[in-house]
């Protein structure tokens, strides 16, 4: 590979990176404003700008406190696992594609890490990998409720990672192919995959909740029962590796969702090849704009519904998601069949 | 009379939850728009409702003599002994047989029960609107009587917050 090449995706992998960090920085800010909003408060409004600067003041804090490890954990795992969490949910963004591919010194330039041709494979591998870190976490901190916090990560990640699949497999099927670019490039063709396929949009929306621990499945960290969960133990900046993976899992799977379902960077009715430099701008600027639904209706979502219980998950992961995500399997074959 | 319960039946639709669902983001949502209760502290502040307890003043005559004539009913009726008075004999010209030389209220041990105010036969010491004032050092929130008359001065213009609410400049005695 030559040295053009190479410059591109160093600084593609830059880019990726700090969108990351300032996504899950400004999602802090936003989640503790709207948070706020709903309750009727203003949220923290003071720190710099109008409360812009509320999370560096954050991380500022979180980086001066003091480092705890419990004399009862089992140091080598207890400190290897924010990093295990930390490292996937940093990763995970790499095959996404964030806009429409651009032409640049003679080379097409997709605005992606990483092509890879198992896409979804590799999110869906990462994500769970990822859960690892927190049932270590849960385990090596040689406490009662992170150890049951980190059971109910495992519970739960095995009760909804097949109904994730099984409703990705319908959108596998219908666009033939398993990496991203396939999958936008035939939604630009044919519409957009949500309303070919509700049912799975559906599915994935619930399980992605559950997936990145939020409410209403947030078990895994169940303040009021659990005193935080698997991170109870953790302190300073282990405690912030973990908080700013789930925030980086939501932003990684509501860029997964609006690849699957609502077409990426996709604009409808335009063509963004056709505007040149502004259709690439316009391009990352709605598929940014469909990610910002997603990450607000996260947040919604946290301040309506109450947290499922342990036996309630559990029925609605195993006997309702996993058969309707076969069914959809079932249909979506069916369709295919039928209407070619 | 007999109350007549009402029971929920479950729809058909009920049964997925979806349409509960929708409907309870909907009210979250709506919330986001609401006024906000919140009152911006420094910027604003709130205003007290009439007979709130706070500060105490010390009232003064038309003529601007003080109105406290140290009978010490307010010390008596203390319940944490916070005041300390220390009557003389006033000259007849200035209309009352005595006055206090000192009058001391210590705002550490007053539990702002009104107590003082009830006794008081003269309508001397009033508790006002007033609760923002805090110190650094306890010597600051012992008041004496020159700080209690500065108090009634501000306070007899009109409630101090709502003053300040309208972009006026009001000192309260008691400052850091």
């Amino acid at each position: 590979m030559d040295t053009f090449g190479i410059l591109i995706i160093v600084v593609k992998v830059v880019l990726v990176f700090t969108f990351t960090l300032v996504g899950v920085m400004a999602m802090t800010l936003a989640e503790r404003r709207i948070a706020g909003f709903i309750q009727y408060r203003h949220g923290p409004n003071r720190v710099g700008f109008g409360g812009i600067l509320q999370p560096v003041a954050d991380g500022i804090k979180f980086l001066l406190k003091e480092d705890i490890i419990p004399a009862n954990a089992n140091k080598p795992i207890y400190l290897l696992a924010p990093v295990m969490v930390m490292v996937p949910a940093l990763m995970t963004f790499a095959v996404i594609p964030f806009g429409a591919p651009f032409e640049m010194g003679g080379r097409i330039i997709q605005l992606q890490v990483a092509d890879i041709n198992i896409g979804l494979l590799y999110i869906l591998a990462l994500t769970s990998v990822g859960v690892y870190g927190i049932v270590l976490g849960g385990w090596s901190s040689g406490s009662k409720y992170p150890l049951l916090g980190g059971m109910r990560a495992t519970a739960q990640l095995i009760s909804y990672e097949l109904a994730m699949g099984l409703a990705i497999v319908g959108v596998i099927m219908i666009s033939g192919g398993l990496t991203f670019n396939q999958i936008i490039a035939h939604q630009q063709e044919t519409g957009w995959n949500f309303y070919k396929q509700p049912l799975a949009v559906l599915i994935f929306l619930i399980t992605i909740f559950a997936e990145t621990n939020r409410l209403p499945f947030d078990l895994a960290e169940a303040e009021q029962e659990l005193v935080g969960g698997y991170h109870t133990e953790y302190s300073s900046f282990k405690f912030v590796m973990f908080y700013f993976s789930e925030y980086a899992n939501m932003i990684t799977s509501s860029a997964f969702m609006v690849c699957l379902f609502f077409g990426g960077w996709d604009i409808p009715f335009v063509d963004e090849f056709a505007l040149g430099g502004w259709g690439v701008l316009l391009s990352v600027l709605a598929f940014g704009s469909k990610m910002g639904v997603f990450l607000f209706l996260y947040m919604l979502v946290r301040w309506t519904l109450p947290r499922f219980r342990y036996d309630q998950l559990m029925r609605l992961g195993w006997k309702i998601l996993l058969p309707l995500a076969l069914f959809n399997v079932f249909l979506t074959g069916l369709f295919m069949v039928l209407f070619g | 009379m007999a109350t007549v319960l009402r029971t929920y039946e479950p729809q058909f639709w009920d049964r997925f939850y979806l349409p509960a669902l929708v409907q309870g983001l909907m009210i979250t949502l709506t919330r986001i728009f609401v006024r906000k209760e919140t009152i911006q502290y420094p910027e604003r502040k709130h205003v007290p409702l009439e007979g709130y307890r706070g500060l105490h003043r010390l009232n003064k005559h038309p003529g601007g003599r003080i109105k406290c004539v140290a009978c010490e009913m307010c010390a008596t009726t203390c319940p944490s002994k916070a005041i300390t008075i220390e009557p003389s004999a006033a000259t007849w010209d200035e209309g009352a047989e005595r006055y206090p030389v000192k009058f001391e209220i210590d705002l550490l041990r007053c539990i702002f029960c009104g107590f003082c105010e009830i006794a008081c036969p003269e309508d001397a010491i009033q508790l006002t609107e007033i609760y923002d004032f805090s110190s650094y050092s306890r010597e600051n929130l012992i008041i004496n009587k020159e700080g209690l008359l500065k108090v009634y001065d501000v306070t007899s213009k009109g409630n101090i917050y709502q003053r300040q609410n309208r972009g006026e400049k009001v000192e309260i005695p008691i400052s850091l």
